[in-house]
This record gives structure tokens, sequence and C-alpha cells, in this order.
């Protein structure tokens, strides 16, 4: 009698996974090897972030516009080298037509781009891409000119002179040292006044980079600027002000959008952000998939661009386009 | 249905045995298994089963060690970041300083063991709970691991000889078409070592020994001290082996990586069997364990289940593996 209330558990556990596979019914991904339409996972490096989001449904408007099946599935946390790789093994076992992919390490993952590679599935890379030439194209952020222009920004907002503290998501990743060095060089090469303080890094993590940020207030008291280089660091950043009680005295530039960084920037706490375009990121990036299973010709780099926010122009419909809450 | 008398006995004394909840993971399992197979054309191909043999292989191995340490109703919560250091230190000794890459294995593999001793030493001689040791030591790990790489990957594009070995196929080589790579083969070698010492030394005795009345082992004369934190750095040279393992896989020490994979691990453990109030479990159930999870996020990957579910079916899993354990537990009594 006991042992069948073990199979009862037994058996609740096999229902558990029906209904979850009866959810896959729903998104027609099981479908997807056996039906006409082509398919293109696309693996990101990421999925929770509202970034990654907005990526995702700008590559799932354009599959729907262009009449391709897609999956969008990245890991939990940009470290985790091994499980993305897990999900591009298994991509390529559903025989897909073509794998948009930003790698979170290009060479961990080259073994199975060239799997890929003589299988003859394009790939698309995007966001920071593939450090390698087997993709066939890449749609990605100028992250160096961007950050650049947000160096402009807090000079122009600063006068040219005082010191300005950097924080940063991470110091290995190819947007941490793009935005990091685009920023820093370009202030010290363009504007030899300002002093920069940091860069430190916080993970991206809002409550590290309120507490780095506090902490570099404190040492330097006569700060007048910060930059952050992700939603993250730059919300951390924000905190860091209102809590100090320092709203107006400091120069607060960010990156990305999310709602916290655009409800800063509307009560003037920021003075504006850099926003790339994560929408069209996802909308190239399927799109230059669907173009190379045609054969037709693809831009080898996808500059999918970026734009300054601020107060002044945040509800113009080019720039609430691209913004994600 | 009536289940003739003595049958009823016999299910008694499997259920007794423990071997009950080994048997319904392995069961679980070829279900699982069934079902995906039914579900899903790819499923079955060699790709993608030779995919679920490399996904399971680090998290597998780190489950060996953490098998051990739950036995004695203890925890390690620092396997993971310690597999990370031990990556790292392999890294660090075959590209830095160019030593041979046997070395760096060993060096891998020995920095896991001093961690684990560290974590033995804490929780046995200086009787602090083995959770809070460990998640001091994870955090220790995963700083040194930080600091020794210079917070950035460590490749071993200069050594294309590591990889080779560990995600090789010396299999594919004997047996046409077989290549299932050596890590696969890394991990089996590593279960059935695990295996053996848990039932077949003194070592393995004294684990449940301590994990199942901690002072009656003590009264009978057995050094639970110096045994507890043998445990413990047995548990750190498996994680010690996983960081040379994922070190090979991805071909490069990540600094980052490795935070989380505790969880996997423990979770592998307790979907296996093994109780976490000590005094009972298995390798083999580890090893099925392990395999239950990296086979469900593959099928239900293969499916294209959204991601966000596949975390609640894992977490579901575990949490019925538990109950299982529990209503075991029960029975006994």
């Amino acid at each position: 009698m006991k042992s069948n209330r073990l199979l009862t558990i037994l058996a609740a556990g096999a229902l558990t996974l029906a209904a979850c596979s009866s959810n896959t019914g729903a998104s027609g991904g099981a479908a997807a090897s056996a039906g006409a339409k082509p398919y293109i996972p696309v693996i990101s490096k990421g999925f929770q972030h509202q970034f990654w989001q907005a990526v995702k449904q700008g590559a799932e408007s354009k599959a729907a516009e262009l009449n391709v099946d897609i999956t969008f599935e990245g890991p939990a946390t940009e470290s985790e080298v091994d499980k993305q790789m897990d999900m591009l093994q298994a991509a390529l076992d559903k025989d897909p037509d073509a794998i948009c992919f930003a790698a979170l390490d290009s060479q961990a993952a080259i073994p199975l781009l060239e799997q890929a590679q003589q299988a003859g599935i394009p790939i698309i890379g995007f966001d920071s891409g593939v450090d390698s030439d087997i993709p066939v194209a890449t749609a990605a952020t100028d992250n160096i000119a961007a950050a650049a222009l947000a160096a402009d920004k807090m000079a122009e907002a600063i006068g040219s002179t005082g010191k300005v503290g950097v924080i940063v998501h991470d110091q290995t990743s190819r947007t941490g040292i793009d935005r990091r060095d685009g920023f820093v060089n370009q202030m010290t090469e363009k504007y030899p006044d300002v002093e920069i303080i940091g860069p430190q890094y916080g993970g991206g993590d809002q409550l590290k980079s309120t507490d780095l940020a506090k902490a570099m207030i404190e040492a330097n008291p006569d700060i007048k600027g910060f930059f952050g280089a992700n939603e993250g660091s730059a919300i951390g950043v924000v905190n860091a002000v209102n809590e100090l009680d320092m709203a107006g005295d400091i120069v607060v530039i960010g990156y990305d959008s999310g709602q916290a960084q655009i409800d800063a920037i509307n009560s003037g706490l920021m003075l504006g952000a850099i926003t790339q375009n994560p929408i069209g990121i996802g909308e190239q990036c399927v799109d230059a998939a669907v173009k190379a299973i045609n054969g037709e010709p693809v831009e080898k780099n996808i500059d999918t661009g970026f734009f300054w926010y601020d107060k002044t122009n945040i509800d113009d419909p080019e720039i609430q386009a691209v913004l994600y809450e | 249905m009536q289940i003739p008398v003595p049958q009823l006995g016999s299910i008694r004394s499997l259920v007794r045995s423990g071997a009950i909840q080994r048997l319904l993971a392995f069961g679980a399992l070829i279900v699982i298994f069934i079902f995906f197979s039914l579900a899903s054309p790819q499923f079955l191909r060699f790709g993608n089963i030779n995919g679920i043999l490399i996904a399971t292989a680090v998290v597998g191995v780190l489950a060996l060690g953490e098998t051990f340490i739950i036995i004695t109703a203890g925890i390690d919560l620092s396997v993971g970041t310690v597999m990370t250091l031990a990556a790292v230190m392999t890294g660090a000794a075959v590209t830095n300083m160019g030593l041979p890459i046997p070395v760096g294995i060993a060096a891998g593999i020995a920095t896991g063991g001093l961690a684990g001793l560290a974590n033995g030493v804490l929780v046995a001689r200086f009787k602090i709970p083995p959770f809070i040791a460990t998640l001091g030591t994870l955090n220790v790990a995963r700083g040194l691991a930080l600091v020794i790489s210079g917070l950035a990957p460590i490749y071993f594009t200069s050594t294309p000889e590591f990889n080779r070995a560990i995600m090789g196929s010396i299999l594919g080589g004997i047996i046409p078409g077989a290549s299932i790579p050596n890590i696969v083969l890394v991990m089996f070698a590593a279960a059935i070592v695990a295996a053996f010492v848990l039932s077949k030394t003194i070592l393995g005795r004294y684990t449940y020994a301590i994990g199942s009345n901690e002072e009656a082992a003590r009264l009978s004369g057995v050094n639970v001290d110096a045994w507890k934190a043998a445990v413990y750095a047995l548990g750190g040279l498996f994680a010690g082996l996983g960081g040379v393992l994922i070190a090979a896989r991805v071909n490069s020490a990540q600094p980052a990586l490795g935070f989380g994979y505790e969880l996997e691990a423990i979770s592998a453990v307790v979907i296996g069997g093994t109780s976490l109030s000590g005094g009972a479990g298995s390798i083999l159930g580890t090893v099925i364990g392990a395999f239950i999870i990296s086979t469900l996020t593959n099928g239900l990957r293969i499916m294209s289940v959204p991601q966000e579910w596949q975390i609640v079916v894992i977490g579901v899993v575990v949490i019925l593996a538990v109950y299982l354990d529990i209503v075991r537990r029960r029975q006994q009594l």
C-alpha cells in the first residue's frame, strides 16, 4: 500500500512534465524541424535582463514578419560559459537553418561553431558577437563610439574640468572593456583637465554599484560626475546620489534604459544616457539569418546604432521606439 | 490487486535498505528518456545523447565528492568556486608558468584537495557549522580565482593537447562512430573510484558511521574529527578534478564561472536519494541524479520549452525527491 503512494508521487512527477511539455505545443517550437518554416535558434548572453527581453522582442517580431520560427535562450548569468555551450550544442542537434549567437567567450565556442560551419549552418553574431571569421554577419552596437559620446556629453555638462567617476559592470566582457575604454580614452585625449576616478567594477549589480559610488564620493567629495556603463551600474550611481542627498550636485550619465533610468532622467537625477537599439539588434540578426538562409548577400558588420537621450528628447518617437521599460 | 505476502516482505526490506529510491530515481530517468524520445525526434540522436553526457560530466564529478560530505550530515557549498579556483590554478601552471600539462592537472586537483582540507579543518577542528565554513571557503576561492587569474580568462591556446586530452575521444579511436569524449569516461572512472571508496574502505564506512550517529561513532573510538576532515578533503579532490575538466571543456580557465554549481551538485545528490540528514546515500544514486538533471534540461531544451519553465521543472523534481526521502524515512520508523 505504501509503495502505491510512492507510485502516485512518481506519476505526479510525470504529469508535471507532461503539463510543461504541453506548453511547447502552444509556442510551436516542437514542430520546428518538421514544418516548412525555417528554424533559427537565437542564443543570447542572458534572458532575465530587460535588455535581452528587448532583443528577444525584436527577434520575435522580425521572425513573425518573415515567417520563420525562432527560439530565444541564454544562460542565467553572463559567466556561465559552459551552460551556453550546452545550449549551442542542443541548438545544433535540432537541425537549425541558421543560428544567431552572442558568445560569452568566443574561444570556448569555436569548436561548436566550426561544427556548425561544416554542417553548412550559417552563424549570425549579435551584441558582442563572436570573435572569429565564422559568422557571416554580426549585428552589434559600436560601444566604443557610444561611450565616447557619453564622455563628450559629460565634459560639456561639467565644463571640461574636474573629477569624474566611472563604474563599469565587468572588466572581462567585450561590452565592459569597450565602454570603459571608449569613455576613458575620449576623456583623456580630448579633455585633459578631467580627472578619471576608477574605473571600479560592480558586476552590473545595483546594490554593489551603489556602495562603490558612495565610497568614491566619500573619497572624492569634489567629484562632479559619474558614468555608469550599464543599466545596473547607472542605477547604482543614481541610488548613491539619492542616498547621500546630493541630487543636482553630481552629473550622472547612464547606459541603456529600463524604467529606473527613464524615471531618473525625467526627474532630473540623471542627465541622460546612451541607449543601444536592443530591439533593432534582435530584428537585424534574425533578418540577416533569413537572408543567409536564402543565399542573399548580407553585410558583414551591421551597425545597429545608438542614441543619446535626455529630458529634452526622451519623448521623441525615435527614442521611445528603442527604449525598454 | 493482491500482492502475495512474501513479495510484500521483500518490498518492505527493499524500502528499508533505501534501494527503493535509487530504483525510483533510475525508473524516473528511464521514464524521462522514453518521454523525450517520443516527444522529439532529435532527442535520441547520438549527437544529442553525447551532448547530455558531456553536460553531466562536470556537475557529476562535483556531486561525487558532495555525496560523501552529505552522507556525514554535512554540506559543502564551496565545490563550485573551488572548481573555478582549481581551473585557474591549472591555467596558471600550464599557460602562465609554462609547466607540463600533467603538472597543471595535478596542481588543479591538489588545489581542490587543499581547499577541501581547509573546509574539513574548519568544520571538524574548529567546530564551525559546515554551512558557514564552506560558505566562507566559497567566497575565498571565488576571490582567489579572480586574483590569481588577474580578472581575465586564462586560455590554453598554446597547449591544444590539454583540450584534446579531455575533449578528444579514445573510445572513438577504438570503436568507430562511438566518439564519446574522454571527459565522460573520466566522470565514470571517478564514479567507480568514489563507489569503491564509499562501500569498500574504512573511510567509506566511517563516512556512514559519522552521518548516522556522530556521538556513537566517537564513543566507539572513531577519531571523528580526523575522518571528517578527510571526507571534506576528498570532496575537495573531486571539485579539483571538476575544475580540470571544465577548464579543458571551455578551453580556458574562466575566473567568474562556478558560482551556483554547488546547488546543482547538491540537487544531483539529493535526487539520487542521499539523505540531507546524513547516514544514507550512494554514488550510483548521485550519478543517476546528475543524469536526471542534465537529461531534463536537455530534453526540455530540445522541445523548446521556455527557459523559465525549465527552471521550474528542475525545482519541482528536487522537491519531489526530498519528499520521497521523507516518506521513506517515515516508513522506516
